[in-house]
């Protein structure tokens, strides 16, 4: 039994780190601007293509590596600039119809960059090695992910409590106009934010597509989705609660994946039941049953509207 | 606005808009009489009613009542398999269903019968999906419908649902637009009709909704996307209100969603992405958010831009011995989304804003008549 659910458990565990990684980006942006921002997952998947052709062009990978991430980074602070400070006065709406409009251009910039077709991720050494790991083969990846998550949360919530940028980050996420009258330079938080968030989901990118190992312009979208119903699942604005989500959401889809033949050999359903088609739904169904309970969220502040 | 709302006799802007409406039916039915059949107009007409009888309903929705729904692809996806499910004729449902010996469902139903039935089925889904959703606030409830359209795809595509939605197989081999053309008792196409009753439907559902938009009931929609607790104190039943508008809407959606199935002759689940969604969203954007007039040009602008005038954008072009560069595959669509960015960031209120054809007109006569007296 044990030896049939570990390898599942294993890559949901992995998947669930690079989820959080992206789940960070959207937390503290909606803490900050209340702005779900659609992009986010697409900048995820243009960190993976830029990869892909830097490693293209002969770069040897301890440069690429680096670069990819500064480049992801610029490309968040970029998007910040053009796309979402001229709607800061704007209804909410409007700049997340922009984020819309961010995601739809920069997936008709990818194919048309790649023509539409499967970019091979180049492969880095040691972390795309195999393991076995309590009876499981699997990549190096997937037991780096889990920790490198880790280190990186605790280090963005060191920065976030103890720094001056992470205090005036909570200033901003807590009263926007109140902040700006105390001095603080809203844009320059704003953009830090997306930087970091950026940052983090390029991270991300180098972890996902080293255990999937294709980009096309539409392999954001998903994982970009899942990764925000982390950050609603753990109660959006809080870092915690979008790692903690990310992990739920990572071990129960990569458990449905596999629950046609985990119960089939407990011997609770006879023959196949192609549940495996549902691992992306069981995320969206969750979602909307945490929503319809518990609208904050798992570690969410509870917020009265006043009239 | 506020000036329309005593309005209760109809004026001459009206007559005019509708006169306007019907020309452009006339003309159509001539265009599709002379040009021969495979013109890329009827194919952007066919497409561009469509995707306006969804942009106008997603509008009834996000634009009218403030509920921002990102849901439409899953209703559309609903709509379409309701539609080509009751409609494949019993001889070609061993073929269509070949893994599922023939599949379960062993009638047909009329066309019509079938697209109504396949508005009531989304919004029955609606009903059921807007229990809980409707509570949520604006982006909250972006997100759960946008979850509730994925969750849809991946039930459509389940295996044992085999013998009903075929899989994740295609259904095909049900009626499409061409089987409106009257033929000859010698299978000549005799009049030809395929763009013109796609219009006439999509035209009449419309029409609907604007008489629902104009009613007491639409203008209890348009107070609660102004301020929902202003509303309530004016005695508007939120809950009830903003239900009854999720499923109108999930309804026209789709019937929208039967059309497209019959535009592209094959249904299949995994087309119906959230992709869809955010395009029908642009369009609706484009047109302006509270104006139906808005919905339906833009529909049929982004139809035609996408489908026809930038078609050239994808194929290498030479001006002498020039060879334009840029220009290759998906170029296209690059153009497309700058364009759609900079009316997003730059002409946010789209083309309409919130007027419609009459208030336009009413516009022009009142220009003329201050014209005329100074």
């Amino acid at each position: 039994m044990w030896n049939t659910v570990f390898p599942y458990i294993l890559s949901g565990i992995s998947v669930g780190g690079q989820y959080a990684l992206i789940a960070i980006g959207y937390t503290m942006v909606y803490g900050i601007l209340r702005l779900i921002n659609f992009a986010h997952g697409d900048v995820f998947m243009v960190s993976g293509i830029i990869m892909v052709y830097m490693a293209a062009s002969g770069a040897p990978l301890w440069l690429c590596i680096p670069l990819v991430l500064i480049l992801t980074a610029l490309i968040g602070f970029v998007i910040e600039r053009v796309a979402y400070k001229p709607l800061r006065t704007a209804p909410r709406m409007s700049a997340m119809i922009s984020a819309i409009g961010v995601s739809y251009t920069l997936q008709n910039l990818v194919l048309y960059i790649t023509g539409g077709l499967n970019q091979i991720y180049p492969t880095i050494p040691w972390i795309s090695d195999s393991v076995t790991l309590f009876g499981a083969t699997t990549k190096v990846v997937t037991v780096v992910t889990p920790i490198l998550t880790l280190i990186l949360v605790v280090a963005l919530v060191l920065l976030i409590n103890h720094t001056k940028i992470g205090m005036a980050m909570r200033a901003v996420s807590r009263d926007f106009e109140t902040s700006q009258l105390m001095g603080i330079k809203i844009n320059s938080v704003i953009s830090t934010t997306f930087v970091i968030g950026t940052f983090l989901a390029g991270v991300a990118s180098l972890l996902y597509f080293t255990n999937y190992t294709t980009v096309i312009q539409t392999s954001g979208a998903m994982p970009g989705l899942k990764a925000f119903v982390a950050a609603v699942f753990g109660g959006i604005g809080s870092i915690p609660g979008a790692v903690i989500g990310a992990f739920i959401i990572g071990i129960a889809e990569n458990i449905i994946k596999g629950l046609d033949i985990i119960l089939f050999k407990a011997g609770i359903i006879p023959g196949p039941m192609g549940l495996a088609t549902f691992s992306d739904a069981f995320t969206f169904a969750l979602l909307i049953i945490i929503l319809a309970v518990k609208p904050t969220g798992l570690f969410g502040e509870k917020t009265t509207d006043k009239v | 606005m506020e000036r329309n709302i005593n309005r209760k006799r109809i004026d001459s802007a009206t007559i005019i808009s509708a006169a306007i409406v019907l020309c452009l039916y006339i003309a159509v039915f001539i265009a599709e009489q002379i040009l021969p059949s495979t013109s890329m107009l009827f194919t952007v007409l066919k497409k561009g009613a469509t995707y306006a009888l969804v942009a106008v309903s997603m509008n009834l929705c996000n634009g009218f009542t403030g509920i921002f729904s990102l849901g439409q692809a899953g209703f559309m996806l609903i709509g379409a398999y309701v539609y080509g499910i009751f409609t494949i004729p019993v001889i070609s449902r061993a073929d269509v269903y070949q893994y599922y010996s023939g599949g379960l469902v062993q009638f047909t139903l009329p066309v019509f019968v079938a697209m109504l039935l396949a508005g009531l089925a989304a919004a029955f889904f609606a009903f059921l999906i807007g229990l809980p959703v409707l509570r949520l606030k604006s982006d909250y409830l972006a997100i759960a419908t946008l979850g509730f359209a994925e969750i849809i795809r991946a039930l459509f595509q389940w295996d044992k649902l085999g013998p009903v939605t075929n899989g994740s197989n295609m259904l095909r081999l049900f009626p499409t637009f061409n089987d409106f053309n009257i033929r000859g008792a010698d299978g000549q196409v005799t009049v030809y009709l395929s763009t013109l009753v796609p219009l006439l439907i999509s035209g009449v559902c419309i029409g609907a909704i604007i008489l629902l938009i104009n009613s007491t009931f639409g203008r209890a929609l348009k107070a609660i996307r102004d301020d929902e607790i202003a509303a309530e104190a004016m005695g508007v039943r939120l809950a009830s209100h903003k239900r009854l508008a999720f499923c109108i809407s999930s309804f026209f959606a789709g019937v929208g969603g039967a059309m497209l199935a019959m535009y592209q002759t094959t249904v299949q689940a995994k087309s119906f992405t959230t992709a869809m969604t955010y395009e029908i969203l642009l369009i609706v954007v484009i047109g302006g958010i509270g104006s139906v007039t808005g919905s339906c040009i833009s529909s049929f602008l982004f139809v035609a831009a996408s489908e026809w005038w930038l078609r050239f954008l994808d194929q290498k072009q030479m001006i002498g011995n020039f060879e334009v560069p840029l220009l290759r595959n998906g170029f296209r669509l690059v153009v497309f989304s700058i364009i759609i960015m900079i009316v997003v960031l730059f002409f946010r209120r789209g083309i309409m804003g919130t007027r419609e054809l009459p208030d336009i007109i009413r516009g022009w006569q009142r220009k003329k008549k201050g014209g005329a007296s100074k």
